[in-house]
C-alpha cells in the first residue's frame, strides 16, 4: 500500500491527457489543423524517453561508483522502458507525418537520428545478453550505457539542428515555443510529459521487482540444493 | 543560427573540461578548482610526467610489437588495396556514373570498414596473461590513451595510403586538397578514439566480432555523417569558413569521446 499515490497520480494524469488531448481546445493553424493534438503524444513521448534515458545513465554512474547490482537492474529496466517509449514515439510521429508531410518516413535527419538512437540502445540490450557473469555484465554494460547517452544527445538534439530538418527548431525553423504554443496546449502538454515519465517509472519498477524476486528465488534454490 | 551553435560547442567543451576537473578533484592531493593551482599541483605531484612516460613507453611497445609481426599491418594495407580495387572493378562498367558524391561516400565507407577491422584486434590480439602483466605495471588511463594514440597513427597511415591509392585508381575530383587532408586527419583520430573504447568493451564478451560491428556502427554514425559532409565541402572546393561548423563539431565530438574513454576505461579494465 505504501507509495501508491504516484501511481494513482499517473493514472489520473494519463486519463486527463487522453480526454483533454482529444476534446480540449487547440489553436487553429493552417495545414496542421487539428493534428496539432499529436504534440501531446509524439513530442511528450520523446521528452519522457530522453528523461528516462538520462535517469538510466545516472543509475549506471551510481553503479560504477558504488558497485551495487540493484542500480544496474534499475538502469537496464529504465533503458528498456525508454526504448518502448521511443518506438511508440516513432509510430505516432510517422502516423502524423503520413498526413501532414505526405510520407510516413520522410528523409529527415531527426528521424534518421531517432532510428540510430534506438539502434544504439538495442545494441545495449544485445551487449547485456552476451554475458553470463552478473557483475561483469553490469559493469561493462554500464560503461556502454554512459557512452551511448553521450552519443545519443548529439544525434537527436544537436546534429539535426545543423542541417535542414522538417522538425521545429532545426535548420532555421522556429521552435515550438515561439508562436504556436498557447496556454491551451501548455495545460495538457506539461502534464502529459510528467504522466509519461511516471508511467515509464512504473513499468521499470515492476520489472525491477520481478528481477529481484527471481534473484532471491534462484539464491534460495542454490542454497537448498547445496544442503 | 551559427551563434547558437558556437555557444553550444563552447558549452560542450567547458563541460568536458569540468569533468576532467572533477576527476582531478577526486585525487586527494589536488584540491580546488583554480586552473593554475590545479596544474601546478599536478606538476608538483609529478603524476602527469609519469603518465606521459608510461604512454610513451606503451606506444613504443605497440610499435615494436607491430613491427615484429608484420603480417597484421601488411594485412590491413592489403585489405584497403583489395577493397578499393573491388570497388574500381565494380564501377568499371559505368565509369561516368561515378559522381563526386558517390566517390566520396564510397571512400568513407571503405575507411569505416578498414577502421573497424583494424581496431577490433587492438585488445584481442594480446594474450590474457600479458594484458594482466601490463595492468599491473601501469595505470589504466595510460593504457587507453596510448591505445588511442597508436590507433590514430595506424588509422592515419591506413587512410592516407587508402586515399592515395583510391585517388590513383578512381580519379581525383578533390577541389581543396588541404581541407580534405584535414578531414582525413580528424576522421582518423575520431574513428580511432570511438572504436578503441568499443573494442575494449567488445573484447570482454564472447562473440566479439559481431558485437564490435553492432556496437560501433550506430555510435560512429554521427561522426561519419559529419566527416562526409566536411569532405563534400572540400570536394567542391568551398571556402573554409563554410565548413568551420563541421570542423568544430567534429573536434568537440572527438573531445567528448576521448574524455569519456579516459574516465570510463578504468572501470572496464577492472573486470
Amino acid at each position: 500500500m505504501r507509495k501508491i499515490w504516484w501511481k494513482i497520480l499517473c493514472i489520473a494524469i494519463i486519463f486527463y491527457v487522453i480526454v483533454m488531448g482529444i476534446m480540449g481546445p487547440v489553436p487553429h493553424l493552417a495545414i496542421i489543423n487539428e493534428s496539432i493534438r499529436n504534440t501531446y503524444y509524439h513530442v511528450a513521448l520523446w521528452l519522457a524517453m530522453t528523461t528516462l534515458l538520462f535517469a538510466s545513465m545516472v543509475f549506471s554512474i551510481r553503479y560504477l561508483s558504488s558497485g551495487r547490482i540493484n542500480d544496474d537492474d534499475i538502469a537496464s529496466e529504465l533503458a528498456k522502458s525508454a526504448i518502448f517509449f521511443g518506438i511508440l514515439g516513432c509510430l505516432t510521429g510517422s502516423v502524423w507525418a503520413n498526413y501532414t508531410w505526405g510520407d510516413p518516413w520522410p528523409n529527415d535527419p531527426k528521424l534518421n537520428g531517432a532510428a540510430v538512437g534506438i539502434l544504439i540502445y538495442l545494441a545495449y540490450l544485445l551487449l547485456r545478453s552476451s554475458f553470463e557473469d552478473e557483475q561483469r555484465k553490469a559493469r561493462i554494460s554500464s560503461v556502454y550505457n554512459i557512452f551511448a547517452f553521450a552519443v545519443f544527445i548529439p544525434i537527436i538534439y544537436i546534429l539535426p539542428r545543423l542541417t535542414d530538418s522538417l522538425h521545429p527548431g532545426s535548420g532555421g525553423n522556429s521552435t515550438f515555443g515561439s508562436y504556436d504554443f498557447n496556454n491551451d496546449i501548455r495545460k495538457v502538454f506539461y502534464p502529459a510529459i510528467i504522466g509519461y515519465i511516471l508511467l515509464g517509472l512504473w513499468l521499470a519498477e515492476l520489472r525491477v521487482r520481478i528481477k529481484r524476486i527471481n534473484r532471491v528465488r534462484e539464491e534460495k534454490l542454490v542454497s537448498t540444493s547445496r544442503i | 543560427m551559427r551563434q547558437i551553435l558556437q555557444i553550444r560547442t563552447r558549452f560542450i567543451i567547458s563541460l568536458s573540461l569540468y569533468v576532467v576537473f572533477l576527476q582531478c578533484e577526486r585525487n586527494p592531493t589536488s584540491r580546488g578548482f583554480d586552473l593554475v593551482s590545479t596544474i601546478t599541483e599536478l606538476q608538483a605531484n609529478s603524476r602527469l610526467p609519469v603518465i606521459l612516460n608510461e604512454i610513451k613507453t606503451l606506444i613504443w611497445k605497440e610499435v615494436t610489437l607491430e613491427w615484429r609481426q608484420k603480417y597484421a599491418l601488411s594485412g590491413m594495407l592489403l585489405y584497403v588495396v583489395s577493397t578499393v580495387f573491388v570497388c574500381y572493378l565494380s564501377f568499371n562498367l559505368r565509369r561516368n556514373q561515378l559522381t563526386p558524391i558517390v566517390w566520396n561516400t564510397l571512400f568513407w565507407i571503405i575507411i569505416l570498414f578498414t577502421a573497424v577491422n583494424a581496431i577490433a584486434k587492438s585488445f584481442s590480439q594480446e594474450r590474457f596473461g600479458r594484458l594482466l602483466y601490463y595492468y599491473n605495471l601501469c595505470s589504466p588511463q595510460a593504457i587507453i590513451i596510448s591505445k588511442i594514440v597508436y590507433n590514430s597513427l595506424i588509422m592515419l597511415l591506413l587512410s592516407g595510403f587508402g586515399f592515395v591509392f583510391y585517388a590513383f585508381v578512381m580519379g581525383n575530383p578533390v577541389g581543396d586538397m588541404g581541407l580534405y587532408l584535414i578531414c582525413i586527419l580528424l576522421a582518423a583520430i575520431g574513428f580511432a578514439s570511438v572504436l578503441t573504447l568499443v573494442a575494449g568493451i567488445a573484447s570482454k564478451a564472447d562473440n566479439s566480432a559481431t558485437l564490435m560491428a553492432v556496437l560501433s556502427f550506430p555510435i560512429i554514425l554521427p561522426m561519419l555523417l559529419m566527416t562526409i559532409r566536411l569532405a563534400k565541402n572540400a570536394l567542391d572546393g568551398l571556402d573554409w569558413s563554410v565548413s568551420s561548423d563541421e570542423i568544430t563539431t567534429l573536434l568537440s565530438i572527438d573531445l567528448i569521446v576521448i574524455t569519456l574513454s579516459y574516465l570510463l576505461f578504468p572501470y572496464l579494465w577492472r573486470s
